[in-house]
């Protein structure tokens, strides 16, 4: 078998505040090209900063320049291939993207510059908003939300607000309809969303086929003070909640509303749409699905979309055609109000919309397409090697254990590790936090069947291992410039900036 | 399609292999009344040749970014140095995801390490995250947690910050038991004034913007002084970072939390966003801090590498009870602010605050000295000023854009509708001599015919 990577030399490198010299510079501004006013004519002493940003680094700009590269070469990327998180969807990020969102007209636009003269901002806007409500069959959309996070928050606040409205506000002791229903096995951020947004937490089970427990949800919606419900589908284990239009008619039922969790849109864009299934009022990841880039933690966009019925609920302001112009509209006296200055994370709505456009709507489910093949074909490679706990065929992404493995004391963290030296980022670990040992992997649409290959082979390597070379897992990796880093250690006495005098090294 | 690399015949080798006569029985699992039974409705693919020219047409229609710009109020024009984009284009930054396996995502979590540092640097604090969304929802995860530190329910909000801001705090607040509170701004110096009574112990915290969206510089000791006599926290706001290089820090003024937009950093305008949130308190509090932060960690070998660390405050471990439910934040716009701080430096971020505070003296020299137009507020300004016109602000500024092709300020009405005549002027480094001439001499054109 080819191996995907061999080690290589990486450079250490210090601190930038390490690296400083007193008196290094890395920029030139133009001369000052107005009368200069003395200093306490611009502002009295007292106001002005008198620590001369003691500590802040002084660089030439080739240091900057080698600092950051040399960092940066410790990073794995997507651009050297696989990078299976499941749930992340770490699909390729076109440069064309890059490109459209370093258009002048767009990058130097001030988001309060006259809408007359943004006409073109608006559109992009606009048409974004079109198309996402096409994807998803519902048709209120809000770009605002800069998050998933951001957009679940945003999605159950307007669930508040609708029942608000529908039921009239109650004062006192028991007010108003206060649960959210969320599964064992849902992301962490769905009820710390519920929480913010005011909401008490029930959890329902999951069934051992890893779909949601009807029975359970039956009983929960009895109590009659269910607000809504947050479901994800594909669930968190990759399967599709085939019970979506029962699920979403118990909650109606119940008088409750029902949000989804788009993040694992990328297994439905073309061939299924949340709003034909009776959701409610669904976040999009366009950092995820539509393939603007994860940044190492962000920048993300967490579109809203919902039905006409929530749609007056949505934040302000919203873009709205008026004849052939483009307009922000404020005038929503129902809206749950802003969530984030200005309209959103712009540069992402490009990202999105160039990814629309180039996919067009063949290219859409193609891509879906090939990603659920892809995760198929790792499920059905991996099949014999590891155990997986739910029967069901995967969508995008396919959840294995540890089961067998951890008879020979070889944990998921330890699987993880090994596949770094095998040239793969790991796949999401212990996550659903139902599973024990769980391995959930999505590889995307953006991986040839080679590549595939040998993620399975080396994942089947690594079980081998397992059996015959315990500590050799055990051990990973020992390819990377630094081995595990003792975490406990980190989070029991943070040092969580540089000091001139602190102990940054180890003794 | 381009980019899915395996090709359609490839892939139906690959079904085949699996057992599958066509690609329809990979979704078997969903409900066949549920499944699309016609392609969306979305247009057809666009080469790239087609795309660059859509957008392109499309950029041209916002012709507000080919003009000089005298508008601040959040995002502000400053000089970005070229490398922070070029570096910012490395894939090993921008498609790498969130550093969940430190062993290789060391770049990525080194250079957090760094923005945290230069955070606290800037802001005179001790301790900063990885970022929030931006300077708005910021500032509304301090109130929040202004509220978990004081266990108190009301917060005192300055009327002087951004209206964006207080409507977005307003949103997050509206569940969490947390009462919003406005302070007012005295309209002569168009500073914050706490009214007689307004502080007690009830008050969780005070937030105050400096400078405040008026431009003017507040006075935050006097605030601090106040505020911790009777036991709250004083939040303090930055709309425009590069104030840090030539105001006294909110730190040595006293602030509890600081929280800023980073946009000023080397970060494009770009209709609003991405832009970066900064957030930093003091140690104490440090268990209260929302979203992600990075920590040195060793190795068994003693090499010194860092972790995300503290998880336990984060909603992937401590789910409905975390400090917040940010999870993504805008780690490549934190990386981009990083770079900046990095390449202008010690010296840079101190002579491109001086030179906007120059800059706007003189502007502001210029216009005060036009018959008609004042300075309504008296208190210390740092680069922006609101200015009073003799007519209705709106339409002075449309005709300045359409006849002298600058963009000259924010109308206040879009946010005060009393003050129709006011408008905020906001002066960069980047703002020639010859741009402001223009300005001032558009004014008085304009006002004058």
């Amino acid at each position: 078998m080819v191996l995907k990577a061999t080690p290589h030399i990486t450079q250490n490198e210090a601190l930038v505040f390490e690296r400083s010299q007193t008196g290094r510079k890395g920029y030139m501004l133009p001369a000052l090209d107005v009368d200069e006013t003395a200093l306490d004519d611009l502002l009295p002493a007292e106001l002005r900063r008198d620590d001369d940003l003691e500590g802040v680094p002084e660089l030439s700009e080739v240091d900057v320049v080698r600092h950051f590269t040399r960092i940066s070469t410790w990073n794995y990327n997507i651009d050297l291939g696989m990078y299976p998180l499941g749930s992340c969807t770490m699909k390729y990020n076109s440069r064309l993207n890059e490109k459209v969102a370093r258009i002048p007209g767009f990058a130097n636009l001030h988001p309060l510059a006259p809408v007359e003269d943004s006409q073109g901002a608006l559109e992009v806007m606009f048409e974004l908003q079109e198309h996402l409500a096409e994807i998803t069959g519902l048709p209120g959309i809000s770009l605002q939300p800069a998050a998933g996070a951001h957009g679940e928050m945003t999605g159950v606040m307007m669930i508040r607000a609708f029942l608000d409205a529908r039921d009239g506000v109650t004062e006192g002791d028991k007010p108003r309809r206060n649960v959210m229903l969320i599964p064992d096995s849902a992301h962490g951020t769905n009820p710390a969303s519920a929480h913010l947004s005011g909401f008490s937490v029930k959890t329902i089970r999951s069934t051992s086929e890893g779909l949601t427990d009807l029975e359970h949800l039956r009983e929960l919606c009895s109590a009659g003070d269910v607000a809504g419900l947050m479901l994800t589908n594909p669930n968190t284990v990759g399967i599709f909640e085939r019970n979506i239009r029962e699920i979403c008619h118990i909650i109606h039922e119940a008088g409750g509303l029902v949000y989804m969790d788009g993040a694992n849109m990328n297994a439905l864009v073309g061939v299924a749409r949340p709003g034909d299934m009776g959701v409610d009022v669904i976040h999009l990841n366009l950092h995820k699905t539509f393939s603007t880039p994860h940044g190492g933690g962000g920048p993300g966009s967490g579109p809203c979309c919902c039905t006409a019925e929530l749609d007056p609920f949505l934040p302000v302001p919203r873009v709205v055609r008026e004849g052939d112009r483009f307009a922000f509209d404020y005038e929503r006296p129902q809206s749950v109000g802003r969530v984030k200055a200005f309209y959103g994370n712009f540069g992402m709505h490009l990202r999105a919309l160039a990814y629309i456009l180039t996919h067009g709507n063949e290219g859409l489910r193609e891509a879906t397409e090939a990603a659920v093949l892809n995760a198929r074909f790792i499920a059905h490679g991996l099949a014999d090697t590891y155990e997986k706990p739910f029967g069901s065929p995967p969508m995008h992404e396919v959840l294995f254990t540890d089961k067998r493995q951890s008879r020979k004391g070889v944990h998921t963290l330890d699987i993880a590790k090994r596949l770094i030296d095998y040239g793969f980022h790991p796949m999401t670990i212990y996550f659903p936090l139902i599973v024990q040992g769980a391995m959930l992997i999505e590889p995307t649409e953006s991986v040839g069947r080679a590549e595939l290959q040998q993620f399975v082979d080396a994942m089947k390597e690594i079980a081998r291992e397992a059996l015959e070379a315990p500590d050799t897992v055990l051990n990973a990796p020992q390819t990377t410039r630094i081995g595990r880093l003792d975490e406990a250690a980190a989070a029991r006495k943070p040092v969580l900036r540089w000091k001139p005098e602190a102990k940054t090294t180890a003794a | 399609m381009r980019y899915i690399p395996n090709s359609p015949e490839e892939r139906q080798e690959m079904l085949s292999a699996l057992g599958h006569a066509s690609v329809d029985e990979l979704f078997d699992s969903i409900p066949a009344d549920i499944i699309l039974r016609e392609p969306l409705k979305t247009p057809a693919a666009l080469s790239e040749v087609e795309l660059l020219e859509r957008f392109e047409a499309m950029a041209a229609k916002n012709t507000a970014a080919r003009r000089p710009n005298f508008i601040g109020a959040g995002a502000y024009t400053h000089y970005a140095p070229t490398v922070i984009d070029s570096l910012l284009q490395r894939s090993e930054f921008f498609t790498a995801y969130t550093p969940y396996q430190p062993e290789i995502s060391q770049g990525t979590l080194q250079a957090i390490f760094e923005f945290q540092t230069l955070v606290c640097q800037l802001t005179g604090m001790d301790v900063a995250n990885a970022s929030m969304y931006d300077g708005s929802t910021a500032m509304a995860e301090a109130v929040l947690m202004a509220e978990r530190v004081t266990r108190r329910k009301r917060v005192l909000v300055s009327g002087a910050v951004h209206p964006e801001y207080l409507h977005v705090a307003e949103t997050y607040v509206a569940h969490a038991g947390v009462e919003l509170v406005r302070a007012d701004f005295d309209e002569a110096t168009g500073r914050t004034v706490l009214a007689e009574g307004a502080l007690d112990k009830t008050i969780a915290a005070v937030v105050v913007q400096s400078p405040n969206f008026f431009g003017c510089v507040e006075d935050l000791k006097a605030l601090a002084d106040a505020v911790h006599a009777e036991g709250a926290l004083l939040v303090v706001v930055v709309t425009e970072g590069a104030s840090f290089g030539f105001l006294r820090s909110p730190g040595a003024c006293g602030a509890d939390i600081v929280v800023a937009e980073g946009q000023s950093f080397g970060v494009p305008a770009s209709f609003g966003g991405p832009y970066v949130g900064l957030f930093a308190t003091r140690e104490q509090y440090a268990r209260q801090i929302p979203g992600r932060l990075a920590g040195i960690a060793f190795d068994k070998e003693g090499r010194r590498g860092f972790v995300l660390t503290l998880a336990t405050r984060e909603q992937h471990i401590r789910r409905e009870k975390a400090t917040s439910n940010i999870c993504t934040n805008e780690g490549l716009i934190a990386l981009a602010a990083t770079i900046y701080m990095t390449t202008m430096g010690r010296r840079g971020l101190q002579e491109v605050a001086a030179q906007c505070a120059q800059k706007a003296a003189y502007a502001r020299r210029e216009i005060a000295a036009l018959e008609g137009f004042t300075l309504p507020h008296s208190a210390p300004t740092f680069n922006e000023f609101v200015v009073r016109a003799p007519a209705e602000a709106e339409g002075l500024l449309r005709r300045l854009a359409s006849e002298h092709n600058v963009t000259g300020g924010l109308s206040l009405s879009r946010y005060f509708p009393g003050r129709p005549n006011d408008f905020l002027v906001c002066v960069t480094e980047t703002n020639k001599r010859a741009e402001i001439d223009a300005l001032v001499n558009g004014l008085r054109e304009v006002h004058s015919s």
